[in-house]
């Protein structure tokens, strides 16, 4: 450390409550404690249990198992010609991912209040940690959408060059809203209460248990709106496009990408003017 | 050429307490109650951060404001070591969380220069499911260092905590001991520029407590700017130069580190140097002899509140005889700050055990000697026996107070070997020799 004083970062304090964005240069400086905090998370997750991180497997195996059951057998929902097993996988795996970690992150200043008044860090660190752990557990359980599409017999098509887009797609969505929720229920904690309809709404209003070809053109301008159902739908198509009922539906795309673009953008605004005065509401 | 490292400016910081209920006058329908209350929920919540430029003024006296922080302005420079002293509630664990980020002043501004550590509590991020290994990396990037500079540092956080072995051991299996040493050799080995330290010391044995104290002491010799907040007016007199008196949310004093100690041990009156009773009738004793005054003196019969060790000091006692043919003897006992005896002393003019006072005020000095006392604060108790009546007449506990520092002794551990002289008190004692060459020494 030959830093002159001169090179020294200097952090100037003010009462004043600034609207500022996220400060990305401080951001960087802390990147390896967002990778601990990461690994941390997953490693306290699974910790002294046998399964460990096959967890990440049976979990979202038996949800998908229980929906087809109800929805594809019992109850003949329609899943747009395709097998339902095969269209609620691609489905269910995005939305355990985004809910998983919406939830996660959401209470996140909450849960480590104690921690928020200890020792000062970026506090969108709290946020950002269950949307990239998350990440972890959906990869591997990526392998049962491959089982499955094997199972099918699935051919590929050009449509899974949309695949890392829609994967951001996927971080986005449970970003915004945490932004936003996490800050919120730092003041109000009516937040954790209604995060559980919160959380059913989004899902039942995106076509995850339901194909979206049952939703009238009229009321899809709305539809679209839910940055989930592009998610979803963008995963479908992206993994089984050799389906002509599963073309790229660009509408709900670009809308979700707007939507979310627009809540995180806010959000982390908000969150920022938020952050400052957490460990006093909190 | 010295350089700031920190300049406060005028912080206060507020917060609102207790925001009191306005019931309006169709509130008693509980209906209307059910309906209305959300809204006066939501301005009760969203008020909890927001003041009103004439709150913020704070010409009048609030009941819903607390001043936690009110116009604090003091700078610190490299290498400058200050300790901050005041009694709990005084705003010193505020000040250090607005000095590290934790939370903003509401009014005024600060400039940090260099890298903050803020060590608030031993063991902030440590999880008892990661092992030994992966908490040191976890608790380092918590307290902001990168991973190269922990890899770096690793095998000597390791050996300074002695957990060897264990190092891939999950810390909920350690003892508590193991944990804390972990914890804290993670803390010593940062490198900071500015190191903000509250009350650590209050947890760990003696040795601990030493190693902490000369790590923050050499943290100031490498020219890192360190803040020290402590109840523990020996550690604060010994290991910093300057100190900040806070006092009811305001800087009441920043001045040498004797001055400031001095003006804590002696603030609030409970405990302070000095004690007078005006009022005859609240002062211990009875009709027969009331206590008047108790004050601790340097060599030159001043009050002080702190002492040196290589001075004598006194403790002067004033009482009034009330009654004539009274027996009267006085006699102290100085009690250690755990509160252990260490000795008494009697009036040693024994005439006034066996002949009667005559009335009138009487002030006597007990001297205790120079290089006599252990560093560190000691409390007076005065007795007062009726020798004729067989009984006390009056036992006051914790009259006085002062703080014994040694001058000489500004760092830790460079005479003694065991870091610090052990003991109570700490007698200047002669030692002397006797000499036999080899060949003279009789076997057997």
């Amino acid at each position: 450390m030959s830093e002159t004083p001169h090179d020294q970062p200097v952090v100037v304090i003010e009462s004043k409550r600034s609207w500022a964005f996220v400060d990305f240069r401080e951001l960087n400086h802390y990147r390896d404690l967002i990778y601990f905090m990461v690994w941390r998370g997953i490693k306290v997750a699974y910790a002294q249990s046998v399964g460990g991180l096959a967890w990440a497997l049976v979990q979202p195996a038996i949800q998908i198992l229980v929906f087809t059951v109800i929805f594809g057998n019992l109850v003949d929902i329609g899943s747009d010609g395709l097998p339902y097993l095969l269209f609620s996988t691609v489905a269910i795996i995005p939305w355990s991912y985004m809910s998983g970690t919406m939830s996660a992150a959401s209470g996140s200043l909450i849960g480590n209040s104690a921690m928020l008044g200890k020792i000062y860090f970026p506090r969108i660190i709290y946020p950002l940690t269950p949307i990239i752990g998350g990440l972890v557990n959906f990869s591997i359980s990526l392998i049962l959408i491959v089982a499955v599409m094997v199972y099918y017999q699935v051919t590929p098509t050009k449509n899974m060059l949309l695949l890392p887009l829609l994967i951001v797609m996927m971080m986005m969505v449970p970003l915004a809203f945490s932004l936003w929720l996490s800050s919120l229920a730092i003041r109000y904690r009516d937040v954790g209460i209604v995060m559980g309809y919160f959380m059913r709404m989004l899902m039942y209003t995106a076509p995850i248990l339901y194909p979206s070809s049952s939703i009238s053109e009229e009321m899809r301008g709305w539809y679209v709106l839910n940055p989930i159902v592009g998610v979803i739908e963008g995963f479908r198509s992206a993994l089984l496009g050799a389906s002509p009922e599963m073309f790229i539906r660009w509408d709900s795309l670009i809308c979700s990408v707007v939507v979310s673009l627009l809540l995180c953008i806010t959000g982390a605004v908000y969150f920022r003017r938020m952050e400052r005065i957490v460990v006093d509401v909190i | 050429m010295t350089s700031r490292t920190l300049s406060v400016d005028n912080i206060s910081k507020l917060y609102r307490i207790g925001v009191p209920q306005v019931t309006s006058v169709n509130s008693s329908n509980p209906l209307v109650r059910v309906l209305t209350k959300p809204f006066a929920n939501f301005r009760k919540y969203r008020s909890l951060y927001n003041f009103s430029e004439a709150e913020l003024a704070g010409e009048t006296p609030r009941d819903d404001i607390l001043w936690a922080l009110r116009d604090v302005s003091f700078d610190m420079d490299e290498g400058d070591i200050v300790g901050v002293v005041g009694a709990n509630g005084a705003g010193k664990s505020t000040l250090l969380k607005v000095i590290s980020r934790i939370t903003p002043p509401t009014k005024g501004r600060l400039t940090v220069r260099g890298r903050v550590s803020c060590l608030l509590e031993v063991g902030t991020g440590f999880h008892g499911e990661l092992t030994g290994r992966e908490n040191i990396y976890m608790s380092g990037t918590i307290l902001g260092m990168r991973k190269i500079e922990v890899d770096a540092k690793f095998d000597d956080i390791v050996e300074f905590s002695g957990i060897g072995k264990f190092v891939d051991t999950p810390v909920k299996r350690y003892s508590s001991g193991m944990s804390v040493r972990l914890a804290f050799a993670v803390m010593a080995h940062l490198e900071p520029d500015l190191l903000i330290v509250d009350e650590v010391l209050a947890v760990g044995d003696v040795e601990f407590q030493r190693k902490c104290l000369n790590q923050m002491s050499e943290a100031g010799d490498r020219g890192r700017t360190v803040m020290f907040v402590s109840h523990n007016m020996s550690a604060v007199a010994r290991l910093c130069k300057r100190g900040l008196f806070m006092r009811g949310g305001e800087l009441a004093q920043d001045a040498p580190i004797a001055d400031v100690v001095y003006s804590y041990m002696t603030a609030g009156g409970q405990s302070s140097a000095e004690r007078v009773w005006e009022d005859i009738n609240e002062a211990p004793g009875d009709d027969s002899v009331r206590l008047h005054a108790v004050k601790v003196v340097g060599e030159n019969s001043m009050p002080t509140g702190t002492v040196d060790i290589g001075h004598a000091m006194g403790i002067q006692i004033t009482f009034d005889v009330l009654e004539p043919d009274h027996q009267l003897s006085p006699y102290i006992t100085m009690v250690s700050d755990a509160g252990i005896d260490l000795f008494s002393s009697a009036d040693s003019n024994r005439q006034f055990e066996s002949e009667p006072r005559e009335i009138g005020r009487y002030t006597t000095f007990c001297w205790v000697p120079a290089e006599f006392l252990a560093e560190g604060t000691h409390y007076v108790r005065v007795v007062m026996r009726a020798m004729n009546r067989q009984m006390l007449v009056f036992r006051e506990s914790d009259v006085v107070a002062f703080n014994v520092i040694d001058e000489r002794n500004s760092g830790f551990g460079t005479t003694w070997w065991e870091g610090k002289p052990k003991g109570l008190v700490r007698p200047n004692l002669d030692w002397t020799y006797e000499y036999t060459p080899p060949g003279m020494i009789i076997k057997g």
